[in-house]
């Protein structure tokens, strides 16, 4: 785990709590911790409990569902610069959707229970946060909805083949 | 005496060299005109195709505005006239009406990060200003493509998008909307890829090209990362007839779009975007 300076440091450089207030940064940086997952590793599974939520620093996360007798479907994946797991912060703490390591991960992982008491306390943290995770829901919300629309007409992925000659 | 004046509406007739499939629904075709000559062209601009019997449809020129000796279209087989085309083999002749439409400013963006943000068969139109692009690296920042297809099937020009990758001076980001078989790339719409950034918003130009609603979404995402609206060009289909602005059958609001467009600055047309009758 790293020294909680080396922490706020990445705090401060991670696009996701730009410009943060020093003294709110401190207190995230007391439930903050590094992490790193080798490929195939998971950062959440569904149904568990929720409790953290990660900064990306590098690699890349495969949000998927698992379909039995099948490969898991990717929803999504994310990557560097990106925050990953909203479930931390509505009941009932539950994930939603399996992170998997796709590639080695480095991330700053932050205990959801220890920062949802935090916020509790200091409504100035409580809303610091928030102002940034309901954006970031927004946004993740309308690219889900983007990506269900047929946004580029029928697949060829299960077209027959024609005569011609794939190149 | 004087030189008659050619017809605007008359095809000149062009041999098909090579055809290549793209996507199994999707083919380049290298065109050649029948009685010799050269072919010029901008960079975004289209022909009208006429398949001889059938019919005639507008299609954006896919090569290399460099190269004069040979004329490329992209096309994804959808209905009548481009199911014919497709039935085509070399040897035979099209009749080629063009180039028509306004081009892809890329002198204008010379001393910009340049960005291009493509959908589906929309990259088709984009390549030749990212050849004109790499052609004169030297004259821009950052050159960033990020791509979006349905599917890793759906990837056009896959290759030539790999090339790219390897190269130090470019970045090249694909995404696709649904994951399958062992692709192991991102999996996202192609805003998410926008909304990472990798270019400096205040100084790009942003051209896009692609599906209405991605392009809508795609200006969006570059505004919301600091580009101006007057820095982002779309590249707009509407149904055509003659292609050279005397017909009005491609009339949107005030524009023709085969003669002010196909590409019109965002800002210039962001209003009728959001018109849903036209
Ligand atoms: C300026 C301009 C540039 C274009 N460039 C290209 C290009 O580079 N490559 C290319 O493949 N197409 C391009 N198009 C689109 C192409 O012109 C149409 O796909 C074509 O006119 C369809 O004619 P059709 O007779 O084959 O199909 P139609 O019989 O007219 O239509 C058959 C079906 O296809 C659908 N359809 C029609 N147009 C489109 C479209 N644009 N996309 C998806 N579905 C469609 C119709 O709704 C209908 O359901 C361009 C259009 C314009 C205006
Ligand atoms: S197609 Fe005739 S005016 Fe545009």
């Amino acid at each position: 785990m790293g020294q909680p300076h080396d922490l706020g440091n990445i705090i401060d450089e991670h696009p996701f709590f730009k410009g943060i207030d020093s003294g709110l940064r401190d207190l995230l940086v007391g439930c903050a911790a590094n992490e790193r997952f080798e490929v195939g590793e998971f950062l959440a599974r569904e149904g568990r409990p929720a409790d953290k939520f990660y900064l990306l620093r590098a690699g890349q996360v495969a949000v998927e569902v698992d379909v039995p007798g099948k490969q898991p479907v990717v929803l999504e994946t994310m990557g560097e610069g990106e925050v990953l797991g909203w479930s931390w912060v509505v009941p009932p703490y539950v994930s939603t959707f399996d992170c998997r390591a796709a590639t080695l991960v480095r991330a700053l992982s932050f205990d959801g229970k220890c920062l949802r008491a935090k916020m509790e306390n200091d409504p100035a943290l409580g809303y610091e946060v928030l102002r940034r995770f309901v954006p970031m829901m927004g946004h993740r919300l309308a690219s889900a909805r983007l990506q269900i629309l047929d946004l580029y007409g029928p697949s060829v992925a299960k077209a027959v083949k024609s005569k011609k000659k794939a190149g | 005496m004087t030189a008659p004046i050619p017809d605007p509406m008359l095809p000149r007739p062009f041999r098909i060299e090579k055809v290549r499939r793209d996507l199994s629904d999707t083919f380049t075709m290298e065109l050649v005109p029948a009685e010799g000559g050269e072919f010029t062209f901008a960079a975004g601009q289209f022909n009208m195709l006429y398949v001889f019997g059938v019919g005639e449809v507008p299609i954006s020129i896919s090569g290399d505005p460099g190269d004069r000796s040979v004329l490329v279209h992209t096309t994804r087989a959808v209905g009548a006239v481009t199911k014919a085309l497709d039935a085509l083999k070399a040897g035979e002749v099209v009749g080629v009406r063009g180039p028509y439409g306004t081009p892809w400013p890329v002198e204008a963006a010379f001393g910009h990060d340049l960005v291009f943000v493509a959908g589906g068969v929309g990259l088709a139109p984009l390549r030749p200003a990212i050849y004109q692009a790499m052609a004169n690296r030297e004259r821009f920042g950052r050159v960033v493509v990020f791509y979006g297809a349905r599917t890793p099937e759906d990837i056009l020009f896959k290759r030539e998008l790999e090339r790219w990758r390897g190269r130090f001076d470019m970045s090249v980001h694909v995404t696709v909307d649904r994951a399958t078989g062992k692709w192991s790339g991102n999996v996202g719409v192609v805003t998410n890829l926008v909304a990472k950034g990798g270019f400096d918003p205040s100084a790009t130009m942003a051209f896009v090209c692609g599906p209405e609603v991605m392009m809508r979404y795609s200006a969006a995402a570059l505004e919301k990362r600091g580009v101006a609206r007057p820095s982002i060009y779309m590249s707009m289909e509407r149904n055509m007839k003659c292609g050279c602005g005397l017909c009005g059958h491609c009339q949107w609001g005030p524009h023709f779009v085969c003669k002010d467009g196909p590409v019109f600055r965002y800002d210039r047309i962001a209003d009728l975007l959001s018109i849903r009758e036209l």
